[in-house]
């Protein structure tokens, strides 16, 4: 009787046997390194913009505080985006001719939205949480929690792009244990200054230049280097630790899911 | 037509049912004694009539089910579109992204101010809340507030001026109509017009002082024009009333603080009068009973259909609404009003009644109070005014005001004839001496009484015009249709039931081309402007204000919500008991002898009690809340009383015939315990033939039988069967907890002399078997992992719910909907049990008795348990608990088993069976969503939150408020920094939506450690555990409701049986004895 199978069958057989374990895994991990690539999540991709916005001159070189433009950071959940009449109150003077901010001109011109080459009406967002994620800015800010914690290095970036991609596990770094995240500078009790008040004076001092960043953990924030990358000393965490009980956030608190999620 | 199980019910066997009931009996309703199998079902599962797996066949299993896998793992794949933000050109000022903000206004309400304070968030209002400063609300509100947000996002609102259908501009309209007023105006040489006035104005109440100059300076410009006024469901009894007692018209104010007798015949004052919200709010003040404050009012309600009133009443008397005359009579005779005879309808329950209810009140004086219903005749109002002023309350308990409402028809109302100005409309329009008609507002066409012929009427009007909301049958019959402005669109101006006068300011520029009253009529009288300047200039010259000084008194008036000092002044009249005519001049003549196989009855008309006239039929929300006695939804229905079904062999659903004076109607029966015999009620607003697709084909047209002879109730109706039934929905069967003791009532005496609640062995049934292991059901000793745990800064929520002044309107229910962006699901999915109110407003039934039932209601939310059965059920920890002891319902994680519902024993949880939602992808009801709460999918488990989007907001301003320190959040009833009591008013308050909207301020929420409202009311010794046995130690917990009976009617009331058992002359006087 004829054999049913030729011998190539056995190699086939084997890569089979073979690829039945190894693709599933070869799928998970191509998958999930898909995922957590930045081609997915587009951290450090910047976006197009109806205006070539920088914020390295705008805040390095020029020294506009955050707040001159993200108006409602420091007591709304949304930072808040300038209206077209910021832009103008110092474009209506310098760079009036700028082909680049014609966008601009024509919003204001004809008191419609800001409007990109497209057609396109808006900015594009950068930065984005799930809609069943609920974040407040101005608690942040009023903790001391330093925009670049979760925006990246804000201040160096010629076109906005994504910082930290905000896994859930990423938000849980901070809210399980808040000690390594909270910091008090020592300018900041010389100055008398709130903790909110420590957020934007970091960048006041990176902005008269980096040798005015004294510890490594403002080098380290103005850096734009999250908690994934930074690790706090052991005298860190323990004045976070005091900070923790002196700001009164409840850790417990931090975790529980209606927290963020409602 | 629906194929419905016709269960009829057997009554004999439910009294005896009830009769062998231990200790005191609560139930839902008929089918729960008579344990019917729908019940059965209901109790059994929560979502009963499911198809289950087991009935597919295999290979539409295995269809099923790989479809299903196949396509879980697809459907977690999305790519998501870039996202764009859009700024502001100029950013307003107070706008900040993220917070919401507050303007205050009124709403009309049967031409009535309800003064309310709209949160706004980035420009689209989004919930609509009590004044606190208004006296017509004091910071509550009602289902209808809460529910008129709703619509103003209304998909089925008109949204272009149309001329026979097609869209027209409006200039062409006003061309139209000055050409007509130019018809009007004098002829030259004769002093006023001659003749009928060739153009009409048909308006509603109008309290607005802006509209009434208007039309008052338009009828003094155009002599042939002439206004009228028709409310199908107005007042209009009480101004009948008033004409009769005092020959003019007043405005009529209760004061319930300081009423602590009250008589209420026939009405419900605490839910439908203009000025209701704050009725309710003084009423329940007197009833909130506290360690500290052993004492209550006490209210008697005599009614014919059972509403709210009744149901809240200490003692309730149902009546035919014909014979509340004839008891009001006796009751006017026993408190001395001169020639007053009067005799109660047989039965000594009345009697005893009436005697009790006399003696009360004359020995309250001055804390004595008798309040007519909108539905009874004007001769018992001008009764009630006699009877006051007898008691001496006038003055004290009530007082009288200059009208807040103007009558520009110039013809006085007739107090025998609430519609003379309507008839006189159509008498003219008849005889073709009527050359344009503009309708302000209304649906006149649908709600005019059957015997007034206005559509026929409108048929002979060349020039016939429509300013409404919706396109409706006034409009089909109108060769032009204006869409008006909602009151959230348009500015204009308000009188409230005190008189005091509110700038309703809009917080939206109009979402469709439509003009508000006061724009149309300044544009007909050829001064078109804005409502702002119409509405601005009017108060300036009012006020005189210089227009200086106006812009900073304007701001006041807006941010206020009210003028100051402009409520009406209070009028002297003395009630004059000699115009009321005699008993029985209103009375129709004997009733004629009925047909065969019918039952000669009488006839009570109501408005719906959630569309009210059918103005709301379009509005989801009042649709499905359910109805707060019968627990209908979506549907109106002929309520008949238990012994009338036993007798005509009717049950739910099924059809009756009911004829009266020659015109016919065929509805639905639904059968109402407390409804008084020989009686039907009739509702009307439903059965709209044009209206949106939320109304269209719900219920059936009450106004064909009503007649304005007798609007309010007729005698001489007859009742007789009919083919078919309808299928009605009611909620009262769902959601049914099997526990002991849901709701506790008790009198105050005794709570006053033993507060702890009396425990098995006060129960009749003590030596029986189960009460022999009682122990089982008591509950377990306290283990409270929560006290030993909780550091003193954690907070740790509570809620406590006082059903000693809830009186069950749902004002909480409608609330929560609007905070939590509940969705609507129709009338089918209610059927099957599916609503997603997430309070629900239980209503039972108490005592031994289908005549006379005690009505106890019980809003029932999340218990958020401390050793909550949902949550170790939860196979993806969907549902945990917080630090603070929240349960929390996380959405993202559910993946939607429901076995967290199924293991609730308080049946609190809603599923999103569809994509309840998403409606229909209908844009302009996205603007309605609060931004603040996820708007949840389908396969989604959801529930009371306690409104957690509140408790983070009020953490974080607290926190952020005072800088680095744990500023406390501030809770009502807590003392803040600077030593003040904080209330519901307070800035900053940290208070749910539903106490926030309920009117008695029946719900108290915060922290059940410190020192706060919450925690004081659950040390008071009323406060007791829903199914507290269960050891689920729920933090919403209860104060049992306590009644204020009259000793001498007490043992009456607690025996007062079926009719065979009604009270003999015999159990008075042993009442009596007993009292002693």
């Amino acid at each position: 009787m004829a054999q049913i199978f030729p011998s190539t069958a056995n190699t086939l057989a084997k890569i089979s046997l073979f690829g039945a374990v190894v693709l599933p895994v070869l799928l998970i991990v191509v998958g999930s390194g898909i995922t957590r690539s930045s081609a997915n999540t587009k951290v450090n991709v910047p976006l197009d913009q109806p205006v070539p916005f920088s914020h390295e001159h705008h805040v390095s070189e020029l020294g506009i505080d955050c707040r001159y433009c993200h108006t409602s950071v420091e007591k709304s959940s949304a930072a808040g985006m300038p209206p077209t009449h910021t832009c103008m109150s110092c474009h209506s003077q310098i760079w009036t001719n700028s082909p680049l901010l014609e966008p601009i001109r024509e919003s204001y011109r004809n008191q419609t939205p800001i409007k990109s080459w497209d057609g396109s009406i808006g900015w594009n967002r950068v930065n984005k949480v799930p809609e069943f994620v609920y974040f407040n800015h101005s608690i942040h800010v009023n903790r001391g929690v330093n925009c670049n914690i979760c925006h990246g290095p804000v201040q160096k970036m010629q076109l906005a792009y994504k910082g930290n991609a905000f896994w859930m596990s990423w938000c849980l770094e901070c809210h399980r244990s808040p000690e390594k995240a909270l910091y008090r500078s020592k300018e900041s009790d010389e100055k008398g200054l709130t903790p909110r008040e420590q957020v934007f004076d970091l960048y006041l001092k990176a902005q008269k230049g980096e040798e005015n960043l004294t510890s490594a953990r403002e080098r380290a924030l103005a850096s734009g280097r999250d908690f994934a990358g930074y690790h706090p000393s052991s005298e860190e965490v323990e004045q976070g630790k005091q900070l923790v009980d002196k700001y009164h956030v409840k850790t417990k608190q931090l975790t529980d899911c209606w927290t963020c999620h409602r | 037509m629906d194929q419905v199980k016709h269960n009829n019910l057997d009554l004999a066997e439910i009294r005896e049912k009830l009769a062998g009931m231990k200790g005191q009996a609560y139930w839902r309703g008929l089918e729960e004694i008579a344990e019917t199998e729908e019940f059965q079902e209901w109790l059994g599962e929560e979502f009963p009539n499911r198809e289950t797996l087991l009935q597919l066949d295999r290979r539409e299993f295995l269809k099923v089910m790989g479809a299903s896998l196949a396509l879980a793992g697809v459907a977690g794949c999305r790519y998501l579109p870039q996202e764009k933000i859009v700024p502001y050109i100029k950013a307003p000022e107070e706008v900040v992204a993220g917070k919401p903000l507050e303007f205050a206004s009124a709403m009309p309400w049967c031409g009535y101010a309800k003064g309310v304070l709209v949160t706004s968030r980035e420009g689209r209002p989004i919930k609509i809340d009590g004044n606190p400063t208004h006296p017509s609300t004091l910071g509550s509100s009602d289902i209808w507030m809460q529910a008129s947000i709703l619509d103003l996002y209304d998909p089925d609102r008109s949204k272009n001026t149309m001329k026979d259908g097609a869209i027209a501009p409006l200039e062409d309209f006003l061309k139209e109509a000055r050409e007509s007023l130019t018809a009007a105006l004098p002829a030259p040489g004769s002093v006023g017009a001659a003749g009928a006035a060739p153009v009409r104005i048909l308006a509603e109440t109008i309290t607005s002082p802006t509209l009434v100059a208007q039309l008052s300076a338009l009828a003094k410009k155009y002599p042939g024009a002439q206004v009228h006024h028709f409310e199908p469901a107005g007042p209009h009894n009480a101004l009948g009333g008033a004409h009769l007692a005092f020959g003019r018209d007043v405005d009529i104010i209760y004061h319930f603080d300081k009423a602590s007798v009250i008589l209420a015949l026939d009405g419900d004052f605490l839910q439908v009068m203009p000025g209701s919200v704050r009725y309710a709010r003084d009423w329940a003040d007197r009833r909130r009973v506290r360690k500290s404050k052993m004492e209550m009012n006490r209210l008697y309600a005599v009614e014919s259909t059972p509403t709210l009133t009744g149901a809240n009443a200490d003692h309730r008397l149902p009546l035919r609404a014909g014979d509340v005359d004839a008891f009001t009579r006796a009751v006017a005779a026993g408190l001395g009003v001169s020639g007053m005879i009067g005799s109660v309808p047989a039965g000594a329950d009345a009697d005893a009644f009436l005697q009790a209810t006399v003696a009360d009140l004359k020995s309250a004086g001055t804390g004595a109070l008798v309040v007519p219903g909108d539905n009874q005749s004007p001769a018992v109002h001008a009764l009630a005014h006699a009877m006051n002023a007898a008691l001496g309350a006038v003055g004290s308990t009530v007082t009288y005001i200059e009208p807040a409402h103007a009558d520009l028809s110039g013809q006085a109302v007739a107090p025998g004839d609430p519609f003379a100005s309507l008839k006189a409309l159509v008498t003219d329009m008849q005889a073709g001496q009527v050359k344009m008609l503009l309708i302000l507002g209304g649906n006149p066409v649908f709600t005019a009484p059957a015997d007034i012929l206005l559509p026929e009427a409108l048929s002979k009007v060349p020039v016939r015009a429509h300013l409404g909301s919706h396109e409706d049958e006034t409009s089909a019959a109108c060769n032009w249709h204006i869409p008006e402005s909602h009151y959230l669109e348009a500015w204009g101006d308000l009188r409230a039931y005190d008189g005091t006068a509110t700038i309703v300011q809009p917080l939206i520029a109009p979402l469709y081309e439509s003009h508000s009253a006061i724009e149309l009529v300044a544009a007909l009288a050829d001064k078109p402007d804005t409502g702002y300047n119409l509405v601005r200039s009017y108060w300036q010259a009012a006020q005189s204000v210089t227009s200086t000084a106006l812009a900073r008194t304007w701001e006041k008036w807006l941010n206020d919500g009210l003028i100051a000092g402009t409520a009406s002044q209070s009028l002297t009249v003395t009630a004059n008991a000699g115009a009321i005519p005699a008993a029985g001049a209103n009375a129709g003549a004997t009733p004629p002898v009925p047909a065969s196989g019918f039952e000669a009855i009488e006839v009570i008309f109501r408005p719906d009690p959630n569309i009210r006239d059918g103005r709301f039929i379009n509005n989801g929300w009042l649709q499905e809340i359910p109805k707060a006695i019968s627990k209908l939804t979506w549907d109106n229905a002929v309520l008949v009383s238990a012994t009338m079904a036993e007798r005509l062999h009717l049950a739910n659903n099924v059809n009756v015939t009911i004829k009266l004076k020659g015109r016919k109607l065929i509805a639905p029966v639904w059968i109402t315990p407390g409804h008084p015999d020989n009686s039907v009620t009739v509702y009307y607003g439903y059965g709209r033939t044009k209206t949106g697709q939320v109304g269209s084909q719900k219920g059936f047209n009450g106004y064909v039988i009503r007649t304005s002879d007798a609007p309010d109730f007729a005698s001489g109706g007859e009742i007789g069967e009919a083919p078919g039934s309808m299928r009605l929905v009611s909620q009262q069967m769902q959601q049914t907890m099997e526990g002991r003791e849901p709701v506790r009532v008790r009198s105050i005496k005794d709570y006053g002399a033993k507060p702890e609640y009396p425990k098995a062995e006060d129960d009749e049934g003590a030596g029986n078997e189960e009460s022999e292991k009682s122990d089982l059901f008591k509950t377990p000793q306290e283990y409270d992992i929560w006290a030993k745990e909780g550091k003193a800064h954690e907070y740790a929520w509570g809620m406590a719910i006082d059903l000693n002044v809830c009186i069950g309107c749902n004002a909480c229910s409608m609330a929560c909907q609007a905070e939590n962006n509940i969705p609507v699901v129709g009338k089918e999915q209610v059927a099957n049990g599916r609503h997603m109110n997430w309070i629900r407003v239980d209503r039972y039934y108490a005592g031994k008795n289908l005549v006379n039932p005690e009505i106890v209601f019980q809003p029932v939310p999340c218990m958020h348990c401390e050793k909550a059965p949902c949550e170790p059920v939860c196979p993806v920890a969907a549902t945990v608990h917080s630090h603070e002891g929240l349960n929390m319902m996380i959405y993202n994680r559910c993946v939607g088993t429901r076995y967290c519902s199924n293991n609730c024993p308080y049946k609190v949880r809603r599923f999103n069976f569809y994509n309840y939602a998403n409606h229909h992808e209908i844009p302009v009801l996205k603007l309605l969503n609060n931004p603040e709460v996820t708007v949840r999918g389908r396969g989604v488990m959801e529930k009371c939150t306690y409104c957690v989007q509140r408790i983070n907001r009020a953490r974080i301003e607290a926190k952020i408020a005072n800088n680095s320190e744990g500023a406390p959040i501030k809770l009502v009833g807590m003392k803040d920094a600077n030593g003040k009591t904080v209330n519901e008013s307070t800035p900053g308050v940290l208070i749910t939506a539903c106490q926030q909207a309920c009117p008695t301020k029946a719900i108290s929420f915060g922290d059940i450690h410190l020192d706060n409202e919450v925690k004081q009311w659950k040390s008071e010794p009323a406060n007791y555990d829903l199914l507290g046995e269960l050891n689920t130690k729920p933090r919403t917990s209860y104060l049992a409701k306590l009644r204020n009976p009259n000793p001498a009617l007490e043992p009456a009331t607690a025996n007062a049986g079926s009719v065979a058992a009604a009270g003999s002359a015999g159990s008075v006087s042993e009442a009596g004895t007993k009292a002693e």
